[in-house]
Protein backbone atom coordinates (compact mmCIF):
# COMPACT_ATOMS: atom_id res chain seq x y z
CA UNK A 1 0.00 0.00 0.00
CA UNK A 2 1.08 3.40 -0.79
CA UNK A 3 2.18 6.32 1.74
CA UNK A 4 -1.20 8.10 1.43
CA UNK A 5 -2.93 4.91 2.26
CA UNK A 6 -1.41 4.80 5.82
CA UNK A 7 -1.62 8.66 6.20
CA UNK A 8 -5.93 7.79 5.68
CA UNK A 9 -5.50 5.30 8.13
CA UNK A 10 -3.87 7.76 10.36
CA UNK A 11 -6.26 10.16 10.19
CA UNK A 12 -9.10 7.56 10.00
CA UNK A 13 -8.00 6.32 13.35
CA UNK A 14 -7.41 9.66 15.00
CA UNK A 15 -11.06 10.61 14.05
CA UNK A 16 -12.41 7.35 15.17
CA UNK A 17 -10.94 7.80 18.86
CA UNK A 18 -12.19 11.12 19.17
CA UNK A 19 -15.27 10.11 17.97
CA UNK A 20 -15.28 6.81 20.91
CA UNK A 21 -13.44 8.84 23.58
CA UNK A 22 -15.64 12.54 22.81
CA UNK A 23 -16.81 12.82 26.30
CA UNK A 24 -13.41 12.49 27.71
CA UNK A 25 -11.69 14.60 25.15
CA UNK A 26 -14.10 17.46 24.72
CA UNK A 27 -12.98 20.09 27.18
CA UNK A 28 -16.17 21.92 26.95
CA UNK A 29 -20.40 21.38 27.40
CA UNK A 30 -21.13 21.15 23.60
CA UNK A 31 -24.79 22.87 23.97
CA UNK A 32 -24.00 25.23 27.02
CA UNK A 33 -23.87 28.86 25.37
CA UNK A 34 -22.24 32.08 26.95
CA UNK A 35 -22.85 35.09 25.12
CA UNK A 36 -19.36 36.63 27.08
CA UNK A 37 -17.57 34.49 25.19
CA UNK A 38 -18.87 35.07 21.50
CA UNK A 39 -16.22 34.69 18.96
CA UNK A 40 -13.50 34.24 21.05
CA UNK A 41 -10.31 33.46 18.89
CA UNK A 42 -8.35 30.48 19.96
CA UNK A 43 -6.65 30.39 23.34
CA UNK A 44 -5.80 28.21 26.12
CA UNK A 45 -8.73 28.12 27.29
CA UNK A 46 -10.65 27.44 24.22
CA UNK A 47 -8.54 25.79 21.85
CA UNK A 48 -10.24 26.42 18.32
CA UNK A 49 -11.95 29.16 19.88
CA UNK A 50 -15.35 30.05 20.46
CA UNK A 51 -18.92 30.51 18.07
CA UNK A 52 -21.31 33.06 17.95
CA UNK A 53 -23.65 31.51 21.14
CA UNK A 54 -20.09 31.49 22.98
CA UNK A 55 -19.98 27.68 22.93
CA UNK A 56 -16.49 26.12 23.10
CA UNK A 57 -15.74 25.07 18.95
CA UNK A 58 -12.78 21.84 19.72
CA UNK A 59 -15.51 20.37 21.85
CA UNK A 60 -18.18 21.03 19.33
CA UNK A 61 -15.81 19.43 16.54
CA UNK A 62 -14.93 16.25 18.67
CA UNK A 63 -18.33 15.40 18.47
CA UNK A 64 -18.87 16.47 15.27
CA UNK A 65 -16.64 13.08 14.73
CA UNK A 66 -19.49 11.28 16.19
CA UNK A 67 -22.47 12.40 14.38
CA UNK A 68 -20.45 12.02 11.19
CA UNK A 69 -18.97 8.46 11.92
CA UNK A 70 -22.62 7.10 13.01
CA UNK A 71 -24.19 8.01 10.18
CA UNK A 72 -21.14 7.17 7.93
CA UNK A 73 -21.09 3.68 9.63
CA UNK A 74 -24.86 3.21 9.46
CA UNK A 75 -25.42 4.00 5.98
CA UNK A 76 -22.15 1.98 4.72
CA UNK A 77 -23.35 -0.81 7.09
CA UNK A 78 -27.04 -0.92 6.23
CA UNK A 79 -25.87 -0.26 2.35
CA UNK A 80 -23.66 -3.16 2.11
CA UNK A 81 -25.66 -5.64 3.23
CA UNK A 82 -28.95 -4.45 1.36
CA UNK A 83 -27.20 -3.91 -2.09
CA UNK A 84 -25.06 -7.21 -1.72
CA UNK A 85 -27.53 -9.17 -1.40
CA UNK A 86 -29.15 -7.42 -4.34
CA UNK A 87 -26.73 -7.88 -6.11
CA UNK A 88 -25.96 -11.13 -6.00
CA UNK A 89 -29.46 -12.16 -6.60
CA UNK A 90 -29.12 -9.95 -9.84
CA UNK A 91 -25.80 -11.60 -11.25
CA UNK A 92 -26.46 -15.49 -9.43
CA UNK A 93 -29.93 -16.36 -10.69
CA UNK A 94 -29.43 -13.87 -14.53
CA UNK A 95 -32.29 -13.72 -17.11
CA UNK A 96 -35.04 -11.97 -16.31
CA UNK A 97 -34.31 -10.93 -12.66
CA UNK A 98 -30.75 -9.66 -13.89
CA UNK A 99 -32.83 -7.76 -16.41
CA UNK A 100 -35.48 -6.13 -13.64
CA UNK A 101 -33.06 -5.39 -11.02
CA UNK A 102 -29.69 -4.60 -13.29
CA UNK A 103 -31.08 -2.96 -16.47
CA UNK A 104 -34.09 -1.19 -14.57
CA UNK A 105 -34.35 -0.81 -11.18
CA UNK A 106 -30.17 -0.02 -10.58
CA UNK A 107 -30.73 2.43 -13.32
CA UNK A 108 -33.55 4.39 -11.93
CA UNK A 109 -31.76 5.18 -8.89
CA UNK A 110 -28.29 5.77 -10.61
CA UNK A 111 -30.59 8.23 -12.72
CA UNK A 112 -31.37 10.34 -9.63
CA UNK A 113 -28.21 12.53 -9.10
CA UNK A 114 -27.74 10.87 -4.95
CA UNK A 115 -28.05 14.35 -3.49
CA UNK A 116 -30.81 15.11 -4.80
CA UNK A 117 -32.48 12.57 -4.13
CA UNK A 118 -31.60 12.74 -0.39
CA UNK A 119 -32.89 16.44 -0.72
CA UNK A 120 -36.19 15.35 -1.96
CA UNK A 121 -36.75 12.20 0.45
CA UNK A 122 -36.12 14.87 3.20
CA UNK A 123 -37.86 17.59 2.15
CA UNK A 124 -40.68 15.13 1.94
CA UNK A 125 -40.61 13.29 5.44
CA UNK A 126 -38.42 16.01 7.51
CA UNK A 127 -35.24 16.46 8.98
CA UNK A 128 -33.45 14.37 11.74
CA UNK A 129 -31.13 11.78 12.18
CA UNK A 130 -33.16 8.62 11.41
CA UNK A 131 -34.63 10.41 8.07
CA UNK A 132 -31.16 10.97 6.88
CA UNK A 133 -29.40 7.91 7.47
CA UNK A 134 -32.87 6.41 5.42
CA UNK A 135 -32.59 9.01 2.73
CA UNK A 136 -28.63 7.97 2.38
CA UNK A 137 -29.03 4.25 2.57
CA UNK A 138 -32.01 4.75 -0.61
CA UNK A 139 -29.38 6.37 -2.61
CA UNK A 140 -25.85 4.31 -1.35
CA UNK A 141 -27.15 0.34 -2.02
CA UNK A 142 -27.10 0.61 -5.28
CA UNK A 143 -23.26 1.15 -6.00
CA UNK A 144 -22.43 -1.80 -3.65
CA UNK A 145 -24.80 -4.22 -5.40
CA UNK A 146 -23.21 -3.13 -8.96
CA UNK A 147 -19.87 -4.25 -7.62
CA UNK A 148 -21.43 -7.75 -5.75
CA UNK A 149 -23.17 -7.89 -9.29
CA UNK A 150 -20.17 -7.81 -11.50
CA UNK A 151 -18.29 -10.04 -9.28
CA UNK A 152 -20.92 -12.86 -9.18
CA UNK A 153 -21.30 -12.67 -12.90
CA UNK A 154 -17.26 -13.06 -13.11
CA UNK A 155 -16.74 -15.69 -10.12
CA UNK A 156 -19.50 -18.20 -11.59
CA UNK A 157 -17.82 -19.26 -14.07
CA UNK A 158 -14.66 -20.34 -12.52
CA UNK A 159 -14.40 -23.51 -12.70
CA UNK A 160 -14.01 -24.58 -8.84
CA UNK A 161 -18.01 -23.03 -8.66
CA UNK A 162 -18.70 -25.25 -11.51
CA UNK A 163 -17.03 -27.77 -9.51
CA UNK A 164 -18.99 -27.01 -6.57
CA UNK A 165 -22.29 -27.14 -8.97
CA UNK A 166 -21.56 -30.72 -10.01
CA UNK A 167 -21.38 -31.72 -6.87
CA UNK A 168 -24.35 -30.83 -6.20
CA UNK A 169 -24.15 -27.86 -3.69
CA UNK A 170 -26.80 -25.75 -2.97
CA UNK A 171 -27.75 -22.04 -4.40
CA UNK A 172 -26.83 -20.65 -0.92
CA UNK A 173 -24.13 -22.68 -0.29
CA UNK A 174 -22.45 -21.70 -3.65
CA UNK A 175 -22.82 -18.28 -3.01
CA UNK A 176 -21.83 -17.50 0.78
CA UNK A 177 -18.99 -20.14 0.95
CA UNK A 178 -17.16 -20.04 -2.82
CA UNK A 179 -18.49 -16.63 -4.67
CA UNK A 180 -19.23 -14.26 -1.52
CA UNK A 181 -15.50 -14.42 -0.38
CA UNK A 182 -13.73 -13.61 -4.09
CA UNK A 183 -16.39 -11.22 -4.24
CA UNK A 184 -15.47 -9.19 -0.79
CA UNK A 185 -12.16 -6.61 -1.67
CA UNK A 186 -13.76 -4.61 -4.33
CA UNK A 187 -16.68 -4.06 -1.68
CA UNK A 188 -14.19 -2.96 0.94
CA UNK A 189 -12.95 -0.73 -1.29
CA UNK A 190 -16.65 0.49 -2.44
CA UNK A 191 -17.50 0.49 1.30
CA UNK A 192 -14.07 3.27 2.03
CA UNK A 193 -15.23 5.52 -0.31
CA UNK A 194 -19.36 5.02 0.40
CA UNK A 195 -17.83 6.16 3.75
CA UNK A 196 -16.16 9.40 2.38
CA UNK A 197 -19.49 10.18 0.38
CA UNK A 198 -21.73 9.17 3.36
CA UNK A 199 -20.16 11.67 5.65
CA UNK A 200 -19.82 14.52 2.80
CA UNK A 201 -23.37 14.07 2.66
CA UNK A 202 -24.74 13.76 6.09
CA UNK A 203 -22.36 17.13 6.09
CA UNK A 204 -24.05 19.02 2.84
CA UNK A 205 -27.60 18.08 4.22
CA UNK A 206 -26.71 19.62 7.68
CA UNK A 207 -25.52 22.86 6.05
CA UNK A 208 -28.91 22.63 3.73
CA UNK A 209 -30.09 22.89 7.12
CA UNK A 210 -32.19 19.04 5.86
CA UNK A 211 -29.73 16.90 7.89
CA UNK A 212 -29.46 16.97 11.68
CA UNK A 213 -31.25 19.93 13.34
CA UNK A 214 -29.26 22.30 16.06
CA UNK A 215 -27.98 22.32 18.54
CA UNK A 216 -26.31 19.15 17.58
CA UNK A 217 -23.03 19.67 17.05
CA UNK A 218 -23.08 18.13 13.12
CA UNK A 219 -19.80 19.73 10.73
CA UNK A 220 -22.19 21.13 8.41
CA UNK A 221 -24.90 22.72 10.84
CA UNK A 222 -21.51 24.14 12.28
CA UNK A 223 -20.17 25.45 8.83
CA UNK A 224 -23.89 27.07 8.18
CA UNK A 225 -24.03 28.50 11.69
CA UNK A 226 -20.31 30.22 11.21
CA UNK A 227 -21.00 30.69 7.21
CA UNK A 228 -22.38 34.43 8.35
CA UNK A 229 -19.51 35.91 10.54
CA UNK A 230 -16.83 34.33 8.35
CA UNK A 231 -15.53 37.28 7.11
CA UNK A 232 -15.13 38.49 10.51
CA UNK A 233 -14.38 35.28 12.35
CA UNK A 234 -12.95 32.68 10.15
CA UNK A 235 -11.66 30.04 12.73
CA UNK A 236 -15.70 29.08 13.49
CA UNK A 237 -15.74 27.93 10.22
CA UNK A 238 -12.30 26.71 9.92
CA UNK A 239 -11.95 23.53 11.87
CA UNK A 240 -15.20 22.03 11.48
CA UNK A 241 -14.55 22.55 7.57
CA UNK A 242 -10.87 21.09 8.17
CA UNK A 243 -12.39 18.21 10.29
CA UNK A 244 -14.90 17.21 7.41
CA UNK A 245 -12.10 18.05 4.84
CA UNK A 246 -9.35 15.78 6.54
CA UNK A 247 -12.05 12.78 7.36
CA UNK A 248 -13.43 12.22 4.08
CA UNK A 249 -9.70 12.40 2.56
CA UNK A 250 -8.64 9.98 5.01
CA UNK A 251 -11.72 7.58 3.29
CA UNK A 252 -10.61 8.20 0.12
CA UNK A 253 -7.12 7.57 0.63
CA UNK A 254 -8.00 4.17 1.84
CA UNK A 255 -10.27 3.29 -0.71
CA UNK A 256 -7.94 4.52 -3.39
CA UNK A 257 -4.88 2.87 -1.67
CA UNK A 258 -6.67 -0.63 -1.16
CA UNK A 259 -7.64 -0.08 -4.84
CA UNK A 260 -4.59 -0.18 -6.41
CA UNK A 261 -3.41 -2.61 -3.51
CA UNK A 262 -6.25 -5.28 -4.64
CA UNK A 263 -5.80 -4.85 -8.42
CA UNK A 264 -2.79 -5.59 -9.90
CA UNK A 265 -3.36 -4.04 -13.21
CA UNK A 266 -3.04 -0.56 -11.00
CA UNK A 267 -0.42 -1.67 -8.92
CA UNK A 268 2.04 -2.03 -11.70
CA UNK A 269 1.31 1.31 -13.54
CA UNK B 1 -27.25 -1.07 -39.74
CA UNK B 2 -30.62 -2.67 -38.12
CA UNK B 3 -28.54 -3.49 -34.72
CA UNK B 4 -27.20 0.12 -34.31
CA UNK B 5 -30.86 1.01 -35.19
CA UNK B 6 -32.41 -1.55 -32.70
CA UNK B 7 -29.60 -0.15 -29.94
CA UNK B 8 -30.38 3.38 -30.47
CA UNK B 9 -34.40 2.07 -29.89
CA UNK B 10 -33.35 0.04 -26.85
CA UNK B 11 -31.49 3.02 -25.31
CA UNK B 12 -34.50 5.70 -25.72
CA UNK B 13 -36.66 3.13 -24.52
CA UNK B 14 -35.04 2.65 -21.41
CA UNK B 15 -34.50 6.19 -21.28
CA UNK B 16 -38.64 7.02 -21.07
CA UNK B 17 -38.83 4.21 -18.90
CA UNK B 18 -36.78 5.64 -16.34
CA UNK B 19 -37.77 8.54 -16.90
CA UNK B 20 -41.32 7.59 -16.43
CA UNK B 21 -40.04 5.85 -13.15
CA UNK B 22 -38.20 8.97 -11.98
CA UNK B 23 -41.56 10.80 -12.38
CA UNK B 24 -44.11 8.56 -10.80
CA UNK B 25 -41.42 8.56 -7.20
CA UNK B 26 -41.83 12.30 -7.21
CA UNK B 27 -45.63 12.68 -8.12
CA UNK B 28 -45.62 10.45 -5.21
CA UNK B 29 -43.07 11.94 -2.52
CA UNK B 30 -46.02 14.21 -1.63
CA UNK B 31 -47.69 11.62 0.33
CA UNK B 32 -44.41 11.06 2.14
CA UNK B 33 -45.29 14.55 4.00
CA UNK B 34 -46.21 13.88 7.63
CA UNK B 35 -49.76 15.22 7.97
CA UNK B 36 -51.21 17.16 5.04
CA UNK B 37 -49.52 20.08 2.92
CA UNK B 38 -52.73 22.10 3.73
CA UNK B 39 -52.34 22.58 6.92
CA UNK B 40 -48.37 22.92 6.63
CA UNK B 41 -49.29 25.95 4.33
CA UNK B 42 -52.35 27.49 6.12
CA UNK B 43 -51.32 26.60 9.30
CA UNK B 44 -52.71 24.75 12.72
CA UNK B 45 -55.02 27.64 13.35
CA UNK B 46 -56.71 27.01 9.48
CA UNK B 47 -60.80 26.33 9.36
CA UNK B 48 -61.85 22.93 7.58
CA UNK B 49 -63.57 25.59 5.19
CA UNK B 50 -60.32 26.65 4.13
CA UNK B 51 -58.26 23.62 3.78
CA UNK B 52 -61.15 22.51 2.24
CA UNK B 53 -61.22 25.07 -0.57
CA UNK B 54 -56.75 24.55 -0.44
CA UNK B 55 -57.36 20.54 -1.25
CA UNK B 56 -60.18 21.45 -3.83
CA UNK B 57 -57.73 23.67 -5.48
CA UNK B 58 -54.66 21.86 -6.07
CA UNK B 59 -56.60 18.87 -6.48
CA UNK B 60 -55.15 17.32 -2.95
CA UNK B 61 -58.98 16.47 -2.56
CA UNK B 62 -58.71 13.60 -5.00
CA UNK B 63 -57.36 9.77 -4.52
CA UNK B 64 -53.52 10.14 -4.86
CA UNK B 65 -53.68 6.65 -7.21
CA UNK B 66 -55.59 4.85 -9.12
CA UNK B 67 -56.40 2.14 -6.40
CA UNK B 68 -55.97 2.90 -2.47
CA UNK B 69 -55.49 0.72 0.56
CA UNK B 70 -56.79 1.09 4.18
CA UNK B 71 -57.74 -1.32 6.67
CA UNK B 72 -61.50 -0.51 7.06
CA UNK B 73 -62.11 -0.96 3.23
CA UNK B 74 -59.08 -2.99 2.10
CA UNK B 75 -58.38 -2.42 -2.17
CA UNK B 76 -60.59 0.54 -3.31
CA UNK B 77 -60.12 0.98 -7.47
CA UNK B 78 -60.32 4.74 -7.42
CA UNK B 79 -60.60 4.98 -11.12
CA UNK B 80 -58.87 7.46 -13.56
CA UNK B 81 -59.69 10.33 -11.59
CA UNK B 82 -56.50 10.86 -9.25
CA UNK B 83 -53.86 13.05 -8.81
CA UNK B 84 -51.23 10.88 -9.94
CA UNK B 85 -52.86 11.31 -13.60
CA UNK B 86 -53.69 14.76 -13.34
CA UNK B 87 -50.47 15.29 -13.04
CA UNK B 88 -49.06 13.12 -15.61
CA UNK B 89 -51.77 14.67 -17.91
CA UNK B 90 -50.20 18.08 -16.99
CA UNK B 91 -46.51 17.64 -17.52
CA UNK B 92 -47.70 16.43 -21.14
CA UNK B 93 -49.27 19.89 -21.62
CA UNK B 94 -46.68 21.53 -19.93
CA UNK B 95 -47.94 21.96 -16.50
CA UNK B 96 -46.32 21.55 -13.63
CA UNK B 97 -48.97 22.53 -11.27
CA UNK B 98 -49.27 26.05 -9.70
CA UNK B 99 -47.66 26.86 -6.79
CA UNK B 100 -48.85 26.48 -3.07
CA UNK B 101 -47.84 29.64 -1.87
CA UNK B 102 -48.08 31.82 -5.04
CA UNK B 103 -50.43 30.24 -7.01
CA UNK B 104 -47.77 30.86 -9.83
CA UNK B 105 -47.06 27.86 -12.45
CA UNK B 106 -44.43 26.38 -11.25
CA UNK B 107 -42.60 26.08 -14.60
CA UNK B 108 -42.75 29.83 -15.13
CA UNK B 109 -41.23 29.87 -11.88
CA UNK B 110 -38.32 27.53 -12.85
CA UNK B 111 -38.06 28.98 -16.64
CA UNK B 112 -37.12 32.08 -14.75
CA UNK B 113 -34.23 30.67 -12.85
CA UNK B 114 -33.05 27.73 -15.16
CA UNK B 115 -30.72 29.32 -17.47
CA UNK B 116 -28.69 30.61 -14.11
CA UNK B 117 -28.10 27.10 -13.12
CA UNK B 118 -27.13 26.07 -16.55
CA UNK B 119 -24.46 28.99 -17.15
CA UNK B 120 -23.06 28.23 -14.02
CA UNK B 121 -22.95 24.54 -14.53
CA UNK B 122 -21.38 25.40 -18.26
CA UNK B 123 -18.92 27.92 -16.54
CA UNK B 124 -17.98 25.43 -13.97
CA UNK B 125 -17.28 22.74 -16.48
CA UNK B 126 -14.80 25.33 -18.25
CA UNK B 127 -13.16 26.20 -15.11
CA UNK B 128 -12.59 22.22 -14.30
CA UNK B 129 -11.34 21.92 -18.23
CA UNK B 130 -8.66 24.69 -17.60
CA UNK B 131 -7.07 23.20 -14.82
CA UNK B 132 -7.52 19.33 -15.44
CA UNK B 133 -6.22 19.47 -18.68
CA UNK B 134 -2.45 20.88 -18.01
CA UNK B 135 -2.69 19.31 -14.84
CA UNK B 136 -3.43 15.58 -15.98
CA UNK B 137 -0.97 16.37 -19.01
CA UNK B 138 1.99 16.89 -16.56
CA UNK B 139 0.92 14.36 -13.97
CA UNK B 140 0.51 11.74 -17.07
CA UNK B 141 3.82 12.47 -18.69
CA UNK B 142 5.99 12.40 -15.61
CA UNK B 143 4.33 8.84 -14.19
CA UNK B 144 5.15 8.29 -10.59
CA UNK B 145 7.40 11.62 -10.32
CA UNK B 146 7.48 14.41 -7.65
CA UNK B 147 4.74 16.35 -9.66
CA UNK B 148 2.64 13.37 -10.82
CA UNK B 149 2.44 12.77 -6.79
CA UNK B 150 1.38 16.24 -5.95
CA UNK B 151 -0.93 16.77 -9.02
CA UNK B 152 -2.97 13.48 -7.63
CA UNK B 153 -2.66 14.69 -4.13
CA UNK B 154 -4.21 18.34 -5.37
CA UNK B 155 -6.36 15.86 -7.09
CA UNK B 156 -8.18 13.76 -4.49
CA UNK B 157 -7.64 17.13 -1.92
CA UNK B 158 -10.61 18.45 -5.23
CA UNK B 159 -11.85 15.59 -4.64
CA UNK B 160 -12.95 15.77 -0.74
CA UNK B 161 -13.22 19.21 0.18
CA UNK B 162 -16.79 19.74 0.00
CA UNK B 163 -18.06 22.97 -1.72
CA UNK B 164 -19.48 24.50 1.62
CA UNK B 165 -15.86 24.58 2.86
CA UNK B 166 -13.94 25.82 -0.75
CA UNK B 167 -16.88 28.22 -1.30
CA UNK B 168 -16.42 30.39 1.80
CA UNK B 169 -12.38 30.42 1.71
CA UNK B 170 -12.78 31.48 -2.00
CA UNK B 171 -15.18 34.46 -0.57
CA UNK B 172 -12.80 34.76 2.56
CA UNK B 173 -9.65 35.23 0.10
CA UNK B 174 -10.84 37.13 -2.61
CA UNK B 175 -13.41 39.10 -1.95
CA UNK B 176 -13.02 39.97 2.02
CA UNK B 177 -9.08 40.32 1.58
CA UNK B 178 -8.32 40.71 -1.99
CA UNK B 179 -11.80 42.64 -2.72
CA UNK B 180 -11.54 40.83 -6.52
CA UNK B 181 -15.59 39.98 -6.48
CA UNK B 182 -18.42 40.28 -4.67
CA UNK B 183 -19.36 37.95 -2.42
CA UNK B 184 -22.47 36.87 -3.32
CA UNK B 185 -25.26 37.95 -6.12
CA UNK B 186 -25.33 37.61 -9.50
CA UNK B 187 -24.86 41.44 -10.79
CA UNK B 188 -21.95 41.65 -12.59
CA UNK B 189 -20.45 39.06 -15.02
CA UNK B 190 -17.45 37.97 -13.12
CA UNK B 191 -19.59 37.55 -10.18
CA UNK B 192 -19.91 33.99 -11.75
CA UNK B 193 -15.64 33.55 -11.30
CA UNK B 194 -15.77 32.22 -7.73
CA UNK B 195 -19.04 30.36 -7.87
CA UNK B 196 -18.11 28.24 -11.08
CA UNK B 197 -14.47 27.48 -9.20
CA UNK B 198 -16.04 26.29 -6.05
CA UNK B 199 -18.71 24.06 -8.39
CA UNK B 200 -15.54 23.03 -10.84
CA UNK B 201 -13.10 22.31 -8.22
CA UNK B 202 -14.19 18.49 -7.60
CA UNK B 203 -14.98 17.92 -11.56
CA UNK B 204 -11.72 19.14 -12.29
CA UNK B 205 -10.01 16.62 -9.30
CA UNK B 206 -11.73 14.07 -11.33
CA UNK B 207 -10.66 15.15 -15.16
CA UNK B 208 -7.10 15.31 -13.86
CA UNK B 209 -7.03 11.77 -12.54
CA UNK B 210 -8.98 10.47 -15.83
CA UNK B 211 -6.66 12.87 -18.22
CA UNK B 212 -3.46 11.00 -16.29
CA UNK B 213 -4.40 7.50 -16.85
CA UNK B 214 -5.44 8.34 -20.55
CA UNK B 215 -1.86 9.83 -20.83
CA UNK B 216 0.11 6.85 -19.73
CA UNK B 217 -1.95 4.36 -21.36
CA UNK B 218 -2.09 6.27 -24.71
CA UNK B 219 1.78 6.64 -24.31
CA UNK B 220 2.58 3.09 -24.21
CA UNK B 221 0.54 3.02 -27.79
CA UNK B 222 2.57 2.04 -31.02
CA UNK B 223 1.61 5.42 -32.56
CA UNK B 224 3.15 7.32 -30.09
CA UNK B 225 6.57 5.41 -30.86
CA UNK B 226 5.76 6.03 -34.25
CA UNK B 227 5.16 9.49 -34.04
CA UNK B 228 8.93 9.78 -31.62
CA UNK B 229 10.48 7.91 -34.85
CA UNK B 230 9.50 10.37 -36.99
CA UNK B 231 11.62 12.76 -35.14
CA UNK B 232 8.26 14.92 -33.68
CA UNK B 233 8.70 17.03 -30.53
CA UNK B 234 7.66 15.69 -27.14
CA UNK B 235 5.59 18.89 -27.28
CA UNK B 236 4.03 17.59 -30.42
CA UNK B 237 3.48 14.05 -29.58
CA UNK B 238 1.48 14.93 -25.96
CA UNK B 239 -0.03 17.74 -27.23
CA UNK B 240 -1.36 16.22 -30.92
CA UNK B 241 -1.55 13.02 -30.85
CA UNK B 242 -1.87 11.53 -27.35
CA UNK B 243 -4.58 14.13 -26.09
CA UNK B 244 -6.42 14.18 -28.78
CA UNK B 245 -6.98 9.99 -28.29
CA UNK B 246 -6.55 10.63 -24.73
CA UNK B 247 -9.88 13.03 -24.40
CA UNK B 248 -12.53 10.44 -25.58
CA UNK B 249 -13.41 9.44 -21.93
CA UNK B 250 -13.05 12.66 -20.92
CA UNK B 251 -15.87 13.92 -23.04
CA UNK B 252 -18.04 11.29 -21.28
CA UNK B 253 -17.06 12.25 -18.21
CA UNK B 254 -18.12 15.71 -18.71
CA UNK B 255 -20.98 14.70 -20.32
CA UNK B 256 -22.18 12.92 -17.21
CA UNK B 257 -21.24 15.30 -15.11
CA UNK B 258 -23.31 17.89 -16.17
CA UNK B 259 -26.48 16.34 -14.03
CA UNK B 260 -23.78 15.93 -11.03
CA UNK B 261 -23.12 20.12 -11.40
CA UNK B 262 -26.89 20.87 -11.86
CA UNK B 263 -27.45 18.53 -8.34
CA UNK B 264 -24.17 20.47 -6.77
CA UNK B 265 -25.08 23.34 -8.19
CA UNK B 266 -27.64 23.35 -5.24
CA UNK B 267 -24.78 23.78 -2.40
CA UNK B 268 -22.83 26.17 -4.32
CA UNK B 269 -26.05 28.55 -5.39
CA UNK B 270 -26.94 28.81 -1.50
CA UNK B 271 -23.06 29.87 -0.40
CA UNK B 272 -23.15 32.39 -3.16
CA UNK B 273 -27.02 33.68 -3.54
CA UNK B 274 -26.70 32.70 -6.69
CA UNK B 275 -30.29 33.48 -7.98
CA UNK B 276 -30.50 29.57 -9.90
CA UNK B 277 -33.04 26.59 -9.87
CA UNK B 278 -31.03 25.35 -6.39
CA UNK B 279 -31.71 28.24 -4.59
CA UNK B 280 -35.01 28.33 -5.66
CA UNK B 281 -35.69 24.75 -4.33
CA UNK B 282 -33.81 25.84 -1.25
CA UNK B 283 -35.54 29.10 -0.50
CA UNK B 284 -39.18 29.04 -2.54
CA UNK B 285 -39.64 25.02 -2.29
CA UNK B 286 -38.14 23.72 0.87
CA UNK B 287 -38.04 26.53 3.35
CA UNK B 288 -41.73 27.37 2.69
CA UNK B 289 -42.81 23.68 2.14
CA UNK B 290 -44.02 24.72 -0.77
CA UNK B 291 -43.85 21.21 -2.37
CA UNK B 292 -45.26 21.36 -5.41
CA UNK B 293 -42.63 23.89 -6.11
CA UNK B 294 -40.38 20.67 -4.75
CA UNK B 295 -41.90 18.48 -7.32
CA UNK B 296 -41.03 20.18 -10.00
CA UNK B 297 -37.67 21.62 -9.10
CA UNK B 298 -36.42 17.81 -8.32
CA UNK B 299 -37.93 16.80 -11.53
CA UNK B 300 -36.33 19.22 -13.64
CA UNK B 301 -33.22 18.51 -12.22
CA UNK B 302 -33.38 14.68 -12.50
CA UNK B 303 -34.98 14.72 -16.41
CA UNK B 304 -32.06 16.92 -17.40
CA UNK B 305 -29.31 14.39 -15.47
CA UNK B 306 -30.90 11.35 -16.94
CA UNK B 307 -31.72 13.21 -20.41
CA UNK B 308 -27.78 14.18 -20.52
CA UNK B 309 -26.60 11.16 -19.28
CA UNK B 310 -28.17 8.86 -21.81
CA UNK B 311 -27.37 11.27 -25.01
CA UNK B 312 -23.91 11.20 -23.81
CA UNK B 313 -23.93 7.57 -23.59
CA UNK B 314 -25.10 7.69 -26.95
CA UNK B 315 -22.92 9.78 -28.17
CA UNK B 316 -19.97 7.46 -26.72
CA UNK B 317 -20.54 5.02 -28.14
CA UNK B 318 -20.71 5.99 -31.62
CA UNK B 319 -17.12 7.67 -30.81
CA UNK B 320 -15.65 4.35 -29.50
CA UNK B 321 -16.59 1.49 -31.81
CA UNK B 322 -15.01 -1.05 -29.04
CA UNK B 323 -18.09 -0.10 -26.75
CA UNK B 324 -20.44 0.00 -29.92
CA UNK B 325 -19.23 -3.34 -30.84
CA UNK B 326 -19.15 -4.90 -27.70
Amino acid sequence: MNRLTYIGLAIAAIVIIAAVFAPWIATHDVTSQDLALRFRSPSAAHWFGTDGLGRDVFSRVIFGARISLEVGITVVFVSTIFGTFIGAIAGFYGGWVDKILAGYIFNVFLAFPGLLLAIALVAFLGAGLGKLILALCIIGWVGYARVMRGQVLKVREYDFVQAAKALGAGNMRILFTHIMPNAIQPLIVQASLGMAGAVLSEASLSFLGLGIPPPAPSWGTMIEEARQYFAVYPHVLFFPGVAIALTVLAFNFIGDGLRQYLDPKQRTR
Amino acid sequence: MKFKLLNIVRQLALMLLVIWTVVSLVTLLIELVPGSPAVTILGETATSEQIANFNAKHGLDRPAFFFSYTNSDGFVWNGADNRYSEYFSGLLHGDLGRSFRTDRPVLDMILERYPSTIELALASMLVAIAIAVPLGVLAGTNKNGIIDNAASFVALLGISLPTFVIGPFLVYIFAVHLGIFSPTGSAHPEDIVLPAVTLGAALSAILTRMIRSSVIEELGEDYVRTARAKGLSERTVVYKHVLKNGLIPVVTVLGLQLGVLLAGAIITEKIFSWQGLGLLLLEDGIAKRDYRLVQGCVLVISVTYIVANSLTDMVYRRLDPRIRLS
